[in-house]
């Protein structure tokens, strides 16, 4: 396992091979770093990365195969009420996690084929509003499944949900290691950040498949991909089940790291804050994505902290509060971003594609 | 194996109450250059469309190498090998040239989502093949020095070789031309004339659609003469330029001594 | 069967309403192609601006038979120019820009204004004063009062004015052009500017009507009622065949039939398994089938592809 990495170390260029173990050893060193403020700045980074995680998933559907999904937050709570379900004491079952997490994947997946079969021949727009329905009704059942029968504890939501366990090793509690207590926080910091190696891993591998070109293809132009051979429609849906799946792992660690779920984390405003991760940031340029799913998780974080002093600071009193000030920033930084920076805040270089391709390309 | 590669039998298509094909029939051997004329909005490329699955027939159908094409969907007529170019030129503007052609090697290659996230030895090999096919069109096309620009910076002439050269690379039986040769200046259509006749040699069936007549008559084996959605003369250049109906639909357009 | 009556006259009257906020979504996607996603916002504020004025009036004394056309005005006034501002400022740069660009600032701007309307009127719901003595008749079992009646009334005379407008006016002619092809409406000599504005503003005071109306059956307001509401006016648009005037008038009234039959009758379908809380879910599976089966809506035209 370790060769083909380090041979792949050894290709790159000095400068990228500094970056990179820069990059690598300040990611393991957040999380120490951020505890020196508390336990609270080590949650705001775990959400972080779960929502560059999210993004990425979201990616697959919106930067590689340019279908408009506006309800991928739906997926996410399917794999959130799959985890929660089938491991609190709601129905007294308590499943490992190795099998939560890929059924709930699975019902993602699941979820996203229905709803792409009959829609995705559509035009794109028309696209983005039924999925945005769907997210509701999704949404609506997870309110109201608590009568006749209790499936979904309602509005109250389920708590007491079980946190990702190795056998005796618990994510949610502190461990001994070398002398240093690693608290909840920080052991899932680490298993996200693996995780989302690994889906960085994967975004990027697809996108230089022929998978990958398939789905470009039809996004610059779906008739002429057809007329190669491409049978679209399936690689839309494959575009679209690949991004319910990641929603629904997503979800699954939510749930067990919150170790509670309620429809309203579920909401409209999600789907659209994780798409505008995607659009801020560069769509289909993974690098891109992961910068617009930092600055959108962090900023509001960081606003919260500001805003009050400073308004404290300048009127005397808090004339807006900053929930509203940070959805404010976003609704204007989403119709900015479109009128004077459309490609996204860090664009794929597509010069540095030509040269690369020219290099290799030339006989 | 039986001498005819593609038979249209009574193929018709309406758009409301325009008759754009009405029972054209006609037939296309194998290693044939095999061109289709007529003026302006006489059907040509509704027959294209209609033969590569972009649109649905009213009426007739296809047979494709003895068996009927199920003339539904363009993935399918692909898949079957029948390769098209487009009147609107139609690449991947966002893509490279090697990449365009690169999608054009979809159809005939297999690697999966579980292949490209593991990248199994089976998928790099696929690859490596797929690029090095690519890269081989794309010298025989003529542009093999271009292979790392955006398609959409390429030039005109350029362009047109880049989609014959993806259209290629879906291994067609029959390559489909429309209008391969518009907006080309003389030295340029003669090299298209020179590649056209290359695929030719090279065993794949050519259907041209094509308004300079110099080229037509000069390259193709048989044609067909469209007019008003209805085949008016089916038969060699020589005999086709003397047809009375055709010269009538061509109100002399046609030069004496092509 | 008196509550299938009920549940009819329940339903046109709902369905008037949506009929009115999908005019809106119609025309601008008639015209220039776009889901103006904000429009639900637009009839939110109309009822808004609404309440204050009202408010404001009754304060200095005016008689509510003067007050409320007052109130009416302001708060068409008020949408007219924000209908406008929305197309001067957010879409008309993005006018070439690929089709989801503007659909994603669309999005940007209904949050904004959301958000404004929060800061502006508070989170809390709003009280919509009662503008008439409510008169409550009865019909073969079924009830149905003056405020409903006014309600269907007050819609169709403005949907004929609509009518009228487009067909009887050269502004009229002109969108009817520029919906049919923009550059060659443009090529003779039709200020297409002032017609794509003309739609904004038109959409914008009919969502000042639905969302007055709105407030006024309902007698309560809410910064986050227009999503919901525009949502569903948006599915009435796509059922009656987007881009179609006519449409949007049989789709927003079919939508309100089927929502309120569904939600009387959706207990005893299911068993009682699903309530009438479901409500909501009527409209998109409604948007999801028309899509299935029929893409082009119920009087819209069919659209191939292009080669």
């Amino acid at each position: 396992m370790r060769h083909p990495i380090l041979r792949a170390l050894l290709r790159l260029s000095r400068h990228k091979a500094l970056l990179l173990l820069g990059g690598g050893a300040i990611l393991l060193a957040l999380p120490f770093v951020a505890m020196l403020g508390g336990q609270a700045w080590v949650r705001i980074l775990d959400l972080a990365i779960l929502y560059v995680f999210l993004a990425l998933g979201l990616n697959i559907v919106v930067g590689f195969a340019g279908l408009l999904d506006l309800g991928y937050i739906a997926f996410y709570a399917v794999g959130a009420y799959t985890w929660a379900l089938l491991a609190s004491p709601h129905f007294g079952l308590h499943l490992p996690f190795w099998v939560i997490l890929p059924i709930g994947a699975l019902l993602a997946c699941l979820f996203g084929v229905l709803l792409g079969a009959p829609t995705l021949r559509l035009r794109g727009d028309y696209l983005a509003i039924v999925t945005l329905g769907f997210g509701e009704i999704i949404r609506i059942f997870l309110n109201n499944l608590n009568a006749p029968v209790n499936i979904t504890n309602g509005p109250q939501g389920i708590t007491l949900i079980d946190p990702v366990k190795f056998g005796a090793f618990s994510f949610s509690s502190r461990t001994e290691i070398f002398g240093y207590t690693l608290v909840g926080p920080q052991k899932y910091y680490f298993l996200l950040l693996a995780l989302c190696v690994l889906v960085v891993g994967i975004n990027y591998r697809l996108q230089h498949s022929r998978i990958g070109r398939a789905w470009q293809a039809i996004r610059e132009d779906e008739i002429a991909a057809k007329a190669v051979g491409i049978d679209t429609r399936n690689m839309k849906l494959l575009a679209f089940a690949m991004g319910a799946s990641f929603g629904g792992i997503a979800g699954g660690i939510y749930a067990a790291m919150q170790g509670f779920v309620s429809p309203e984390s579920f909401s409209l405003i999600e789907s659209i804050m994780v798409l505008a991760m995607v659009v801020l940031g560069g769509m289909g340029h993974i690098p891109g994505v992961i910068l617009g799913a930092v600055l959108l998780a962090v900023l509001p974080e960081a606003l919260r902290f500001a805003v009050l002093p400073v308004q404290q600071a300048l009127f005397g009193k808090v004339l807006v509060d900053p929930e509203s000030l940070r959805m404010l920033i976003f609704g204007l930084a989403l119709v900015l971003v479109m009128r004077f920076r459309p490609q996204g805040l860090w664009p794929s270089p597509e010069r540095k594609r030509e040269l690369l391709a020219g290099q290799e390309g030339r006989t | 194996m039986s001498e005819v590669l593609l038979e249209a039998r009574e193929v018709s298509k309406r758009f409301g109450g325009v008759k754009a094909l009405t029972g054209v029939s006609l037939t296309i051997r194998r290693g044939e250059i095999y061109g289709l004329i007529g003026p302006n909005g006489a059907g040509k490329t509704t027959f294209f469309n209609c033969l590569t699955g972009l649109y649905v027939p009213d009426g007739g159908g296809f047979v494709f190498d003895g068996q009927p094409l199920q003339a539904d969907a363009p993935q399918k007529a692909a898949v079957r090998g029948i390769a098209r170019t487009f009147q609107n030129i139609r690449l991947f503007p966002e893509m490279t040239a090697l990449e365009n052609v690169m999608v054009g090697r979809h159809v005939r290659t297999c690697a999966g989502v579980l292949g490209a996230m593991l990248r199994t030895r089976a998928t790099q090999l696929e690859e490596a093949r797929i690029r090095r096919r690519a890269e081989e069109l794309l010298y025989y096309v003529g542009i093999a020095d271009r292979a790392g620009d955006l398609a959409r910076n390429l030039s005109y002439g350029d362009q047109r070789r880049l989609e014959i050269a993806r259209a290629l690379a879906t291994e067609p039986r029959l390559l489909c031309l429309d209008e391969p040769a518009a907006g080309m200046n003389g030295a340029e259509t003669e090299a298209l004339k020179g590649l056209i006749d290359g695929i030719r040699q090279d065993g794949i069936t050519v259907l041209l659609i094509e308004h300079d007549m110099k080229l037509v008559m000069g390259l193709c084996d048989r044609l067909a003469v469209l007019d008003y959605g209805q085949k008016i003369c089916e038969d060699v250049p020589a005999v086709v330029q003397k047809d009375k109906r055709v010269i009538e639909a061509y109100l002399g357009e046609v030069p004496e001594d092509a | 069967m008196d509550t299938l009556l009920q549940q009819l006259i329940n339903g046109i009257v709902q369905g008037s309403i949506y009929a009115l906020v999908a005019l809106g979504y119609t025309m601008v996607y008639g015209i220039m192609g776009l889901i103006n996603f904000a429009h639900g916002e637009v009839v939110m504020i109309g009822a808004m601006v609404a309440i204050s004025a009202l408010g404001a009036l009754m304060a200095l004394g005016l008689p509510m038979g003067l007050a409320a056309p007052l109130a009416l005005a302001a708060a068409m006034l008020v949408c007219m120019g924000l209908g406008a501002g929305l197309e001067r400022i957010a879409y008309r740069p993005l006018r070439n820009a690929p089709r989801l660009t503007p659909l994603i600032t669309a999005i940007g701007m209904s949050i904004i204004l959301q958000n404004l309307a929060m800061m502006i009127w508070s989170r809390n719901y709003l009280t919509f004063p009662s503008l008439i003595e409510k008169v409550s008749f009865e019909v073969a079992g079924a009830h149905f009062s003056n405020v409903q009646a006014l309600i269907v009334v007050l819609a169709g005379l403005s949907m004929a004015g609509l009518l009228l407008l487009v067909y009887r006016t050269r502004l009229g002619m002109a969108m009817r052009a520029t919906s049919q092809n923009l550059a060659v409406a443009r090529l003779m000599g039709v200020d297409v500017d002032r017609v794509i504005a003309a739609a904004f503003i038109i959409g914008s005071a009919m969502g000042a009507l639905a969302g007055f109306m709105v407030g006024a059956y309902y007698e309560i307001a809410h910064y986050q009622m227009g999503f919901m509401l525009g949502l569903k006016a948006f599915t009435a648009a796509v059922l009656g065949g987007i881009g179609n005037l006519a449409g949007a008038m049989l789709g927003g009234l079919l939508l309100g039939i089927i929502e309120a039959l569904g939600a009387g009758y959706i207990g005893d379908l299911t068993g009682g398994f699903l309530g009438s809380h479901y409500q909501d879910i009527f409209a998109f599976v409604v948007l999801i089938g028309v899509l299935m089966f029929r893409p082009s809506g119920l009087l819209g035209e069919k659209t191939g592809e292009r080669a």
